[in-house]
């Protein structure tokens, strides 16, 4: 397994040049001109290329990915064009809201939806599976800035639980950390927990059918043992898979939620960055986004052996 | 295997935290005050760009005036007073100017202000800006014979010399330390170093959603008046200032209602019915120069390379249709009758009025369009779409065109395509635009020296390039007049000819209201500055 994980660790490298050249190519061509944005609107359009040529832009696209290439071999992202800052120092600044976030927002789900699906699959053609799927079919249709602003105006407006918005760094306590990100991941976390309630219990209602449960329950296994030991364990890779693709809902739901609760992270900049056309950020935010679900992937191929030994590499 | 998910469940907990907490990604340093002296600030916008001198972002400037001081002030009259400066000798019949710096000046590195720091900032700013760019040519030497005097050698008396100054419109002529202004005009500053009120928190940036400043304990405000704009005594009541950027205004507003925040600069026109109603917070308008909304022409290509048919199209303006759209029926929130120099500014005048004020007849437009040539020819209509006002104006302006007759091609967009797009001067079928809709504010059309969109230098214009050699020739008429009087009929003619010409069309002046918790007192008039601020808990 381990030369397994290494000879997939050294796939991620073409994946990353492919997605490299794909979103360089794509900004090169799309509209838009940081420099322009900078010299802001009242500048002359004198002053807008004397800007664009000191930062370099007018130069040939090869010239420009060349540069950009040898860099990032080098291990440097390059510097924001606005910030002046180099671009791993911004990600640094922004990946632990969207990381505490989304680790939030995945316990959360996991917690409540896999419960939810097993039971629902327990109680087929009841109300309780009728209610579970209900909501499930209620998380993936409202969308996350609606129940974002619900949430806020119960919550904090109405009940003053919890802070409207905002992020407050670990470093600063607990409590105070995890009181800003209850509402953005219950937000964030409706259409996942949907997902990973459905999927679960579609897997759960065929393990129920299998031979083995039976026998379990002819050697009078209880019913949780039945449920958690022997259904849930052997449902588990395709719920492990959706968790996994979900990654990629995640980030991009992370954008949304961050916006609604000004959350400071990488979603934010990612947005802030294509708005204003800095190159260097977003190029740099998505080659991180494509390395993170390049390596999800990988844990979850790898996490396939723990819950099925049938399964070899 | 149960024994193996718990444990991966613990790993990737404790990863989490690893991650997230003090021994992961450094966080900022964060000083925590009491309450009463930290005022929580939601800036229209981030400070994307931190140098004010290379950018004319608005929002760079009120970060500026927080960092940086000026030689002179502008009062609420729009009269220069000086600042840093202690006053100045006018010799020689006005072509030799002395300016004497005040005692005690500091930058925010404990180094003294001198006049040759001074020198260096007046030199980077005029590169880039227009009224500067005039100062200068008409300036044979600038000299510091010491530290506090500054001299100014004229070729010609320059009556405007302290109105370039202290002019708050952008970029403001701010005061650096020689080392930081000596920075090439078109590459941004890289050090936050000022003498003004408040000195820049670099280390608790997060670009894009926070800004912080620290009061500067070494400030010397002026002894005596009032503050009064950018004028008068700096007397700073916080200890430090922290913008919040919240890009949604939904949540922003919620902030304010819930007391997260003591201050929004720019609530949305949809929620200030909601913020009104709110007990615990004050809305006004705290600049009467307000914003003047404009639809600008290509003036290098058909149709608008025509000064009858943009003349013509005057006579389709309806202003309060524009400022509906954009602010919604409330008149105190807007004004029409706008001409070329807002409406309560000393320069705005009735001249040629009647082009705007007479009563609309679109077929007449339609007939004086082909009277004036109009063939049908494209016109490329480029709008912002993730910029409400703008795209609201642009919705208007599509309408008012095509019940003339025109033919539009609307082009819907983002601003950072707009941006790129209007600096094209191709013809529509090459990628070229026609015409596009922004607003300036009223200090930055308060006369013909700062206003860009009167200009009429050609190709050297702001976007749009008209060219208009007599609007030159009066622009510089009024650099020459003596007094206020004499400004005043010169500006009569430049708007005159402005209905003539039609540079742009002028679509109204609206006013942008802000919001504060009623716990904040000393709110200045004009745009956000925080030195007579005060806060109770």
């Amino acid at each position: 397994m381990f030369a397994y994980a290494i000879r997939r660790i050294v796939a991620t490298i073409p994946v990353m040049a492919v997605v490299a050249l794909f979103v360089f190519s794509l900004l090169y061509i799309s509209p838009g001109d940081p420099a322009a944005v900078i010299a802001g609107d009242q500048a002359t359009p004198q002053d807008v290329e004397r800007i664009r040529a000191s930062l370099g832009l007018d130069r040939p696209y090869l010239v420009r990915f060349g540069e950009w290439v040898w860099n990032i071999v080098r291990g440097d992202l390059g510097t924001s064009i606005f910030t002046n800052l180099p671009v791993s120092t911004m990600i640094a600044q922004r990946i632990e809201p969207t990381l505490s976030l989304m680790v939030i927002t995945l316990f959360l789900a996991i917690g409540i939806a896999v419960p939810m699906g097993v039971v629902a699959a327990w109680k087929q053609g009841t109300w309780i599976d009728r209610a579970v799927m209900g909501f499930a079919v209620l998380g993936f249709s409202v969308p996350v800035f609606v129940v974002g602003y619900l949430l806020a105006y119960v919550f904090a407006l109405e009940l003053d639980w919890l802070p409207v918005q905002g992020y407050t760094p670990f470093s600063r306590g607990m409590w105070p950390w995890f009181q800003n990100l209850i509402l953005p991941a219950v937000a964030l976390g409706g259409v996942y927990i949907a997902l990973i309630a459905r999927i679960t219990r579609a897997t759960m209602l065929e393990v129920l059918q299998q031979d083995y449960i039976r026998t379990a329950r002819a050697k009078g296994v209880g019913q949780s043992g039945i449920l958690f030991l022997h259904a849930l364990k052997n449902a588990a890779v395709p719920i492990v898979t959706v968790v996994g693709i979900g990654v990629a809902l995640l980030i991009g739901g992370a954008v949304v939620t961050e916006s609604v609760f000004a959350i400071p992270g990488l979603g934010r900049l990612t947005v802030d960055a294509i708005l204003r056309r800095d190159y260097p950020v977003i190029q740099g935010v998505i080659l991180l986004f494509s390395f993170v679900y390049v390596l999800v992937n990988l844990l979850i191929d790898l996490l396939y052996t723990l819950f099925d030994p049938r399964i070899r590499y | 295997m149960p024994t193996d998910r718990r444990r991966f469940l613990a790993g990737g907990a404790g990863l989490a935290l690893a991650g997230t907490g003090p021994l992961g990604l450094a966080a900022p340093a964060l000083a925590q005050p009491a309450g009463a002296r930290v005022l929580k600030f939601i800036p229209q916008s981030d400070v994307t760009v931190t140098d004010p001198i290379i950018t004319t972002a608005y929002v760079t400037r009120h970060h500026g005036y927080l960092i940086w001081d000026t030689l002179y002030g502008f009062d609420e009259d729009f009269n220069p007073q000086p600042q840093m400066a202690e006053g100045h000798k006018v010799e020689e019949d006005g072509k030799r100017v002395t300016i004497t710096l005040r005692q005690g000046l500091k930058w925010h590195d404990g180094a003294a202000v001198t006049a040759k720091d001074c020198i260096a900032s007046i030199r980077r700013w005029a590169a880039r800006d227009a009224l500067g760019q005039v100062l200068m040519a008409r300036t044979d030497a600038l000299e510091a014979p010491d530290d506090r005097s500054i001299v100014f050698r004229l070729k010609q008396p320059f009556p405007m010399l302290f109105s370039a100054l202290g002019k708050p419109s952008t970029p403001v002529c701010f005061m650096m330390p020689e080392r930081i202004a000596q920075t090439d005009p078109n590459q941004p500053i890289r050090e936050m170093i000022g003498s003004g009120p408040f000195r820049w928190k670099a280390d608790e940036r997060v670009p894009g959603s926070r800004a912080v400043y620290e009061r500067f304990a070494d400030y010397v405000p002026r002894a005596e008046g009032t503050a009064s704009w950018t004028a008068g005594p700096k007397r700073v009541n916080l200890d430090r200032i922290e913008w919040h950027v919240i890009p949604d205004a939904s949540t922003a507003a919620n902030a304010l209602a819930n007391g997260e925040m003591d201050w929004w600069e720019q609530p949305t026109a949809d929620l200030q019915p909601t913020l009104r109603r709110n007990r615990n917070v004050v809305m006004e308008i705290p600049d009467p120069t307000g914003l003047c909304a404009i639809a600008r022409f290509n003036h290098l290509h058909p149709p608008f390379n025509n000064p009858a048919i943009r003349r013509a199209l005057l006579g389709a303006v309806v202003q309060g249709d524009y400022m509906t759209s954009v602010i919604g029926t409330d008149r105190s929130l807007w004004k029409d009758g706008n001409g070329f120099f807002p409406p309560g500014t000393p320069l705005a005048n009735e001249a040629g009025m009647e082009a705007l004020n007479s009563p609309r007849d679109m077929e007449k437009v339609k007939r004086d369009l082909a009277v004036a040539g109009y063939k049908g020819e494209k016109v490329v209509l480029i709008a912002a779409s993730d910029f409400p006002s703008l795209n609201a104006l642009a919705q208007v302006g599509n309408d008012m065109l095509t019940k003339a007759g025109m033919n539009v091609e609307f082009v819907s967009t983002d601003w950072g395509s707009v941006v790129q797009r209007r600096a094209s001067r191709e013809p529509v079928e090459r990628g070229g635009w026609s015409m596009f809709f922004t607003f300036w504010a009223g200090l930055d059309m308060i006369n013909p020296g700062v206003s860009q969109s009167l200009r009429g230098n050609g190709q050297q214009a702001w976007f749009g390039w008209p060219t208009m050699p007599r609007m030159e020739e009066l622009r510089n008429a009024w650099f020459d007049a003596p007094d206020l009087d004499a400004q005043k009929k010169v500006a009569q003619e430049i708007q005159q000819l402005a209905f003539q010409e039609v540079p742009y069309l002028p679509l109204g002046q609206y006013f942008q209201a802000t919001a504060y918790r009623r716990n904040i007192s000393g709110v200045p008039k004009g745009f956000p500055m925080f030195w007579s601020v005060q806060k109770t808990a």
